[in-house]
């Protein structure tokens, strides 16, 4: 039953997929109308004007130009020109970077702010007028106290994965079922061994879900954040390629940043699976 | 009072209440068990049986008054009072032997991994659970969590168990099965045990004493009733004893109506000095406080129509 319905979604996903590509290549056969101009001018005009090719690439140009850019992912010609997989890796390793020191900040003041009480009250409003700033907002004073635009980046990434992640280790912190909680304290459980070894893993499930949430919040900000930087990257990639006018590269591109997307949501959907044990 | 190895000395509890009123759940509790003795509690709900359960167990602190075990006041949890939850309460992330083994490691600390998982064994096959070491609660039925609550409570071998409605959600047959374990437990172990529960079946058949508790707010303990019945008696031939239906009608009757009435109808009562009935036996008996042994005697009417 179930496999079957996962046969027929799958069907129906690839259907889908084969329809959305039909029209796509339709919509930008080269149907429109060419007019006769002097040589000169038509190579000042481009394909659009002289072939009548649609200035929006088909999935057949797509299909090629990322065929090309798998064959060769790592090749570096220079700051404007770089593999995908080398600008993939400088956004990877930059998410991951922020994203670390987000976990080890988030995580232990999490534990303590759950905790007590105390900090709880006294941090709140600090952490409720610092959550909705928008993470590229801190840019400008990013790139200007730290005034190295990779080191900001990462900065930019490290803010805006840390408040999912705190607040979520809050959250699950201070809501651990009272009769776990309980058993340590009868069985004269101290404090530091109760925090790893009753609440930890009790609220684990939702530590991971508030990760999961960075993790993809952080790769939302990555592509903005190096438009913004430039240099390297992912996000520069799809700028560059947007200033190039070459718009075949910026499909790759949004088709790569989901697939990666994607990747690092499924991990971490995975580790929550494993720290998450029902009652 | 060395014969007392529990006293419960005055013990009050309150909560503010709405308006900066407080209430007050009970106050003035007077109650004392010797060593190796099993007791119920019985009463309504709300009217503060896990509240006195959690203050003994140290889980919670009572507003006045003090409560004293071998000699000592308490103060917090101590690994000599073991607690078996009504919700069983296991870690979720650990075996049927990683719980155990959690609680063997907490009591000696210095004992390496192997020694651990011996011990917690052993009180694993003492509960009949061998060949489930390794299931997670999850794939544990009802009576099996409970199983491995009460593995867990003895296996840290403590002066006394605390045990809130321990069979409350369990069927009729799983209930019957782990009362008769329980049972065997505390007599082969000279375990302390108190336990709460509803069911005047469970408490007859365990309990040496009965503590009657009156309806909250403001509850008090109204009685403490001796079972007559002998030592050695079976889960399924209690009621064959001539005394049974006495007892079990008092404390029905108890329940039903003087629960609620007993305070305005008793106003002479003291928390100090609760009467012990002694259901079908006049003669001594000894209150619960110490200044005058009071008495109270039912007959031992002719099995009857019971609630
Ligand atoms: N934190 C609290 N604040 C205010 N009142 C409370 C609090 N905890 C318990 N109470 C009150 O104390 C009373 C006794 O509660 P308790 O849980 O001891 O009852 P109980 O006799 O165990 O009942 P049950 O048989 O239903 O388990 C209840 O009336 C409850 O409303
Ligand atoms: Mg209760």
């Amino acid at each position: 039953m179930t496999s079957s319905l996962r046969l027929r979604a799958g069907l129906v996903s690839i259907v889908l997929l084969a329809a959305f590509l039909g029209i796509w290549h339709i919509a930008t056969r080269s149907t429109g109308a060419t007019t006769t101009m002097s040589p000169e001018y038509a190579k000042l005009m481009g394909l659009t004007a002289t072939q009548g090719k649609s200035a929006m690439p088909g999935p057949l140009d797509v299909g090629a130009k990322l065929w090309e850019h798998l064959k060769r992912p790592f090749y570096d010609n220079g700051p404007n020109d770089k593999g995908l997989g080398i600008q993939l890796a400088y956004s990877i390793a930059r998410v991951g970077t922020g994203y670390l020191l987000a976990v080890l900040v988030a995580i232990p003041l999490g534990f303590l702010i759950g905790m007590s009480p105390l900090l709880s009250k006294a941090l709140d409003p600090f952490i409720q007028v610092l959550k909705p700033i928008s993470p590229l907002a801190w840019m400008p004073l990013a790139l200007y106290t730290i005034k190295d635009s990779s080191v900001s980046a990462i900065f930019v990434i490290f803010i805006c994965s840390i408040w999912p992640m705190l607040l979520n280790t809050v959250f699950g912190v201070a809501s651990v079922r009272k009769e776990w909680i309980n058993v340590a304290r009868t069985l004269e459980v101290g404090t530091i061994r109760r925090a790893f070894t009753v609440i930890l893993p009790a609220a684990a499930p939702t530590i991971l879900t508030g990760m999961r949430i960075s993790i993809g919040i952080a790769w939302l900000v990555i592509v903005a954040a190096e438009m913004l930087v430039g240099g390297t990257g992912i996000g520069y990639f799809v700028w560059n390629e947007w200033n190039n006018l070459s718009i075949t590269n910026v499909i790759i591109a949004i088709l790569l940043i989901g697939v990666i997307g994607m990747l690092l949501d499924q991990i971490l959907a995975r580790f929550t699976r494993m720290v998450t044990f029902p009652e | 009072m060395s014969d007392k190895f529990i006293s419960i000395e005055g013990i009050a509890k309150r909560y503010p209440g709405a308006g900066g009123a407080t209430t007050t759940i009970f106050e003035n509790l007077w109650l004392s068990m010797t060593r190796g003795e099993f007791a119920c509690v019985i009463g309504h709900s709300g009217c503060g049986k896990t509240t006195v359960l959690n203050i003994l167990a140290g889980l919670d602190a009572p507003s006045e008054g003090a409560v004293i075990v071998d000699g000592q006041a308490i103060s917090g949890t101590s690994l000599d009072r073991a607690v078996i939850f009504q919700s069983h309460a296991l870690l979720p992330w650990r075996t049927v032997l990683g719980n155990v083994a959690y609680a063997v490691s907490s009591k000696w600390r210095n004992w390496d991994r192997a020694k651990v998982r011996a011990h917690a064994q052993t009180f694993i096959d003492l509960v009949g659970l061998s060949g489930s070491e390794h299931k997670r609660p999850s794939e544990l039925s009802g009576g099996m969590k409970q199983r491995v609550g009460i593995a867990r409570a003895l296996s840290i071998t403590p002066k006394m168990m605390l045990m809130d409605e321990p069979f409350s959600a369990l069927d009729a047959l799983t209930r019957g099965t782990l009362q008769d374990e329980v049972r065997r437990i505390c007599l082969e172990t000279g375990q302390t045990a108190f336990m709460i529960t509803h069911d005047v079946d469970e408490a007859i058949y365990l309990a040496d004493k009965i503590f009657l508790m009156t309806n909250g707010p403001g509850a008090v303990l109204a009685e403490v009733v001796e079972n007559p019945l002998p030592r050695d008696r079976g889960r399924t031939d209690l009621h064959r004893h001539p005394l049974y239906y006495a007892l079990r009608n008092h404390i029905i009757d108890f329940l039903v109506t003087r629960s609620k009435t007993f305070v305005a109808e008793t106003p002479g009562h003291d928390p100090r000095n609760v009467p012990v009935v002694q259901i079908g036996k006049p003669g001594l008996s000894i209150a619960a406080g110490s200044d005058e042994p009071r008495q109270t005697w039912m007959p031992g009417t002719s099995p009857g129509l019971s609630a």
